[in-house]
């Protein structure tokens, strides 16, 4: 019974990260339309200026989500104003513009991941921040875990609720259903599509901060979330923000119980879900 | 006046090809030592982007799969060049990556736009991560070592490979095969209601093109030596291929070749003059072909010399 809570716990903490990573790419997808494969980079950026604040000048990991998030939030509009609107402008059509903006993004993936490695050398890093162990009904987890899942649900709450709820939010969903019109409607469509690839690099900042706190971090550690990313993007419906919510847990779940049988074969496990999806149901989860 | 040119041309293209095959073949000769280990770099790029160009250009289907395919080339070189002759190992590499091209297309190429893209992008990760868990488990090891060979046979395998791979490249184009994989690239449901078998042209002209990947990366291997998962399955040889073939231009025939001759030997100058900061040059120059050269270096020179011609023609 104990272990069988070990690994639902574990799910749920590992699936609250997935979750945030995976709702950030479903806004530059779904609604910005940039396939961002340089998403796992923003997250290794939030890490990294989190391992420096800490380490180097003492500043509390939480109180980094509110440097980093707001970093990778300018850092992705100024990305999207001087890269993506171009190519959006330039591009024939919106699968044109697709394949683009994917070729941008593996450039956006160079750049950051070089300079990364100028600034922090391509070693491993890591520290220990609320390595308190916490009794949960028999199943004993690190207090830096439950912050981190805590923050991802409020980061995530708060994200839907702007997104459902704001006028900000209503243009948003509008621009995701058909840009052109929303921008007829008197949307500042450019301004959406800037906000949306900003929000999700911000979210992926976020994730990034989080992430540091219980695992080790180094400047090539992007790639692996990015695929994952984009498996649980898939997974719950490409541009939907709840289909990422629900898909991100699942996946925790699958990779807390392979972890459990054999730590190695997580990544193989969550591909195994992602092609019986897309031989079953390639819309995913709340796709339609 | 036309249909003489027009002659010429047809008559002038496989003699140029032929005369440039035979000037690769003489280059040990004429220049040993360094050149030739740098012209078979260039060459391995121009088989990786010429054998991407092949499947993605007509269909325009991203695939990121050039590196898995790569990888699997590596391992089977790494696992049998001790045990087998060379040639043999070649042919097995590449049968191998067509293999696992074939199940992976079969199961994945009626996937539209950019799934397509992101499979073919986990791809790499998962055979990487399966190999390195099989590799710790099974073998207790990491990576493991290859005898290597001269320098000179290295070069002949990635020429030969060449050779054949354009031979192929031409059969293709010319043959009512080509005309078909071109019609799936314009409209699918189209080709489809033409008559055309689509996904097993699809699946098919994906392994074709694992073929000469995978025999790259057999021969490849013996050039590094040591291999281990990381360095085989190393997601770079999937983005190469792709942006050589988009930075050449895929508009034209000779786009991509042109675009992995001047990628790749750029990609060497960068690395062994600013080993720190080349991805970072690279990533920029992308940047800017992507923005500012949307046809590519072969398109910037078409727009060049039909400005040349009308320039002619206004000033008789």
């Amino acid at each position: 019974m104990v272990t069988f809570l070990n690994i639902v716990i574990a799910g749920l903490l590992l699936g609250g990260l997935y979750a945030l990573i995976a709702m950030g790419l479903s806004l530059q997808y779904g609604v910005a339309r940039v396939a961002n494969f340089s998403h796992g980079e923003f997250i290794m950026l939030g890490g990294m200026i989190t391992w420096t604040l800490y380490t180097g000048f003492g500043v509390n990991p939480l109180l980094c989500l509110a440097v980093c998030g707001p970093l990778t939030f300018i850092l992705g509009f100024i990305l999207h104003r001087t890269v993506f609107k171009r190519l959006f402008a330039s591009s024939a059509s919106p699968a044109v513009f697709e394949s683009n903006s994917v070729l941008a993004s593996f450039a956006l993936l160079f750049i950051i991941q070089n300079v990364a490695s100028i600034g922090w050398g391509t070693q491993q890093h890591g520290y220990t921040y609320l390595r308190i162990t916490v009794n949960l009904w028999g199943a004993k987890f690190g207090a830096n875990r439950l912050v981190t899942l805590g923050f991802a649900i409020i980061i995530g709450l708060a994200f839907y609720l702007f997104v459902t709820r704001t006028r900000m939010g209503k243009a948003i969903r509008a621009s995701a259903q058909d840009a052109a019109t929303a921008g007829l409607m008197g949307v500042n469509i450019d301004m959406v599509l800037g906000l949306c690839f900003a929000l999700g690099a911000a979210m992926a900042g976020m994730a990034g901060v989080l992430i540091s706190m219980y695992y080790p971090i180094q400047v090539v550690m992007g790639q692996e979330y990015t695929v994952i990313a984009m498996i649980v993007v898939v997974l719950g419906g490409l541009g939907s923000i709840p289909g990422s919510f629900i898909g991100g847990f699942l996946l925790g779940l699958v990779g807390s119980v392979v972890t459990y049988l054999d730590p190695g074969l997580s990544l193989v496990a969550y591909y195994f879900i992602f092609i019986l999806l897309l031989l079953v149901k390639p819309t995913g989860i709340m796709g339609r | 006046m036309n249909a003489i040119r027009f002659d010429l041309k047809k008559v002038w293209g496989p003699v140029l090809l032929l005369i440039l095959f035979l000037l690769l073949a003489a280059l040990p000769r004429i220049r040993p030592g360094y050149t030739v280990v740098l012209v078979y770099t260039i060459l391995m790029y121009i088989i990786l982007t010429m054998s991407w160009v092949l499947f993605s250009g007509p269909t325009g289907y991203l695939s990121l799969a050039p590196a898995a395919f790569f990888g699997i080339g590596i391992y089977t070189s790494a696992v049998l060049s001790m045990k087998l002759p060379l040639p043999l190992v070649i042919c097995i590499g590449g049968l191998a990556s067509s293999c696992v091209a074939f199940l992976v297309g079969a199961l994945t190429l009626r996937l539209k736009g950019i799934y397509f893209a992101i499979f073919t992008f986990g791809l790499v990760e998962l055979i990487k991560n399966f190999v390195l868990w099989y590799e710790l488990k099974f073998n207790n090891t990491r990576g493991r070592f290859l005898i290597p060979v001269e320098n000179n046979t290295i070069y002949y395998v990635m020429l030969a490979i060449l050779v054949v791979l354009t031979i192929t490249t031409l059969l293709i184009r010319r043959s009512k095969y080509g005309l078909a994989l071109q019609s799936i690239g314009e409209d699918e449901e189209a080709a489809a209601h033409t008559g055309v078998n689509v996904t097993l042209l699809k699946v098919i002209t994906f392994a074709i093109s694992a073929v000469f990947i995978g025999a790259a990366g057999s021969i490849w291997a013996i050039r590094l030596t040591y291999i281990d998962p990381l360095i085989a399955f190393d997601i770079n040889n999937s983005f190469m291929p792709v942006l050589m073939a988009i930075f050449g231009g895929t508009g034209q025939l000779y786009g991509p070749v042109l675009g992995a001759v001047v990628f790749s030997y750029l990609r060497e100058v960068l690395i062994t003059k600013f080993p720190y900061y080349y991805m970072l040059l690279i990533g920029i120059i992308l940047l800017v072909a992507i923005l500012y050269l949307p046809n590519g270096l072969a398109g910037l020179m078409e727009k060049l010399r039909k400005g040349a011609l009308r320039g002619q023609h206004a000033n008789p």
